[in-house]
């Protein structure tokens, strides 16, 4: 990490962990060889494939095939969304989403309306929590897919993710699996890019289909990605060529990235729990602090149901994208959901969805944690982000 | 790469003629807390030896992006103690060479809020004087009110909350 900056936005991005990148480094010249080749070369990339296969299901209590890696978790979702349509739309043509769910689904959906899916995007509560009973009024016999994130990447609200898999499950009819001639079903998936590595994640025990992952969230490489596919679910590959992870995603495959990713999840599963309650301790002391000392903030999402490394708040008189810029004129790097922050000048749909007007929305600021936040970084912050406010409050006409 | 220019960054760091004017000579709003941006800018009318109408102060309030907070900074340091005639001639196109860098498309708008903000106080000034109002300045003042119905038309609810504030 660069000296002197803090770095509070992990959600956006992780630093590869030196370990990471210890681990992937015999795989760029010297272990270099194509997983399809014969060779020995291709044998050698092919073990490495699939031990960081092995690795990266442990971490979800998965079996090792049912791993798909692909490039991002944005293609992770793309697969899941047109995959399961394409595939299931003799049964039905209904999909359900959450309101708050991450663009990659919220565009894809967007797309499906357009070559004649139907999508029900489920309201959420002040704290962003989708209701389970909703859930359930929403199936009908046309559901192929139920998908819900598990944590928020803006407010980072956990959802109820087992009892909504649980309904999905009790839904299907208790026979075997379409691909063994059973009836078709309505699959759970859930966008575990911000969850996976920060908290337990049980595929079986909370009722999955499919789980959608990705490496740079986690201190591992960017460019890979994996989505989990219980075996047996009718899914259609969006990359059609040489047949590589059981067909479902062809592309030479990226074994340093791979080796990379499953590294950082071998990490993550040996530190989870302290990280986590380390990690948890560390945002309380910012939320309270800065709810403390500063006026007219409020914090967005649920107190304790949020992600260990997730603090995002909201300040009257103040945009987000200002605030974000003073801040990182003070080495604190941090994200906003403000409209003057993207590219489309629309306040991020998820504080909308939570309730949020337009106005508050643009001024929202997140900070997230991560593996190398110090309890003086904190300090830091709390120390600086008052001024801030008051400066840009004070050249704010709406001031009190 | 860096997002902003040296010049945004200054004003942006250190706006100046920040502030009210006590019993200004007249005030001009633009943007709205919707779309994020909000101004208003404070003149204060004098004469130049020539008894030459000028701006003898100006103060500005900003809430909104970098942009537009460097923007209004820059807009009032380039027309304090100018004439009221060459402070209407300034277009968005001066403050964005100014700023010494291309703006992305989605900033040009806050470019223009900043003239909208000027154009509305230099209007409100000869209208509370009684000042004839040159027709090209009618014409945009007209178009100022008609984008910010059209927003309020949109977004409406919203800007009710907006109201109250701006009430207190």
């Amino acid at each position: 990490m660069t000296e002197n900056k803090i770095y509070l936005d992990y959600a956006a991005t992780t630093p590869v962990d030196p370990r990471v990148t210890k681990a992937m480094l015999p795989y760029f010249s010297k272990k270099f060889g194509n997983t399809m080749s014969l060779h020995s070369f291709g044998q050698e990339a092919k073990q490495a494939l699939e031990e960081s296969r092995e690795m990266v299901a442990d971490l979800m209590g998965a079996k090792p095939n049912g791993i798909i890696f692909t490039s991002s978790a944005t293609e992770s979702n793309n697969l899941v969304l047109k995959g399961i349509a394409f595939a299931n739309k003799a049964k039905g043509r209904h999909i359900i989403i959450s309101s708050i769910e991450h663009p990659c689904i919220m565009e894809s959906a967007k797309w499906l309306e357009t070559q004649g899916f139907e999508i029900t995007r489920l309201k959420v509560d002040k704290y962003g929590f989708v209701n389970p009973d909703d859930v359930k009024k929403a199936i009908k016999k046309e559901t192929i897919l139920v998908s819900i994130i598990h944590a928020s990447n803006e407010i980072g609200t956990i959802q109820p993710i087992e009892e909504i898999g649980k309904i999905c499950k009790d839904y299907n009819p208790p026979t075997t699996l379409p691909a063994e001639g059973g009836a078709p079903r309505v699959y759970f998936h859930t966008d575990a890019t911000q969850s996976f590595g920060k908290i337990p994640i049980d595929v079986n025990k909370m009722n999955i289909d499919l789980l959608s992952a990705s490496s740079h969230k986690m201190y591992g490489p960017k460019g890979v990605g994996c989505l989990f596919v219980r075996e047996g679910t009718k899914i259609e590959p969006i990359l059609h060529g040489g047949g590589h992870e059981g067909g479902l995603r062809s592309s030479t495959v990226n074994v340093p990235g791979i080796v990379g990713f499953a590294e950082a999840c071998k990490i993550c599963k040996m530190e989870m729990k302290k990280e986590a309650q380390r990690l948890t301790k560390l945002r309380d002391k910012l939320i309270k602090g800065i709810l403390k000392k500063i006026e007219d903030v409020h914090l967005n999402g649920n107190p304790k149901k949020r992600l260990p490394n997730n603090a995002n708040f909201w300040f009257s008189f103040v945009e987000g994208e200002s605030l974000v810029i003073q801040l990182d004129l003070l080495g604190i790097a941090a994200s906003t959901g403000s409209a003057c922050a993207t590219v489309k000048l629309e306040p991020s749909h998820v504080l909308l969805a939570i309730g949020l007007k337009p106005q508050e929305a643009h001024g929202s600021l997140r900070l997230t944690l991560g593996r190398w936040t110090k309890e003086k970084d904190i300090d830091y912050v709390l120390k600086v982000l008052p001024g801030i406010i008051k400066k840009l409050r004070e050249i704010s006409p709406l001031k009190k | 790469m860096k997002i902003y220019s040296k010049e945004i960054i200054k004003h942006f760091k250190n706006p100046k003629n920040v502030g009210k004017i006590k019993d200004p000579d007249g005030v001009g709003e633009a943007g709205n807390l919707i779309c994020g941006d909000v101004m208003k800018l404070y003149l204060k009318i004098g004469k130049n030896k020539e008894g030459e109408k000028i701006i003898k102060d100006i103060k500005f309030e900003t809430l909104g992006c970098v942009v537009a907070i460097a923007n209004t900074s820059l807009l009032t340091t380039m027309i304090k103690g100018k004439k009221l005639e060459d402070a209407l001639k300034i277009e968005k196109e001066d403050l964005i060479k100014r700023l010494g860098q291309p703006l992305p498309p989605i900033k040009i708008h806050c470019s223009i809020l900043a003239v909208d903000a000027l154009k509305e106080a230099i209007y409100d000034y000869y209208l509370k004087n009684k000042i004839p109002i040159p027709q090209e300045l009618k014409k945009e003042h007209q178009g100022i009110i008609k984008t910010r119905e059209e927003i309020e038309k949109k977004y409406k609810g919203f800007t009710i909350f907006e109201e109250e504030i701006l009430r207190k």
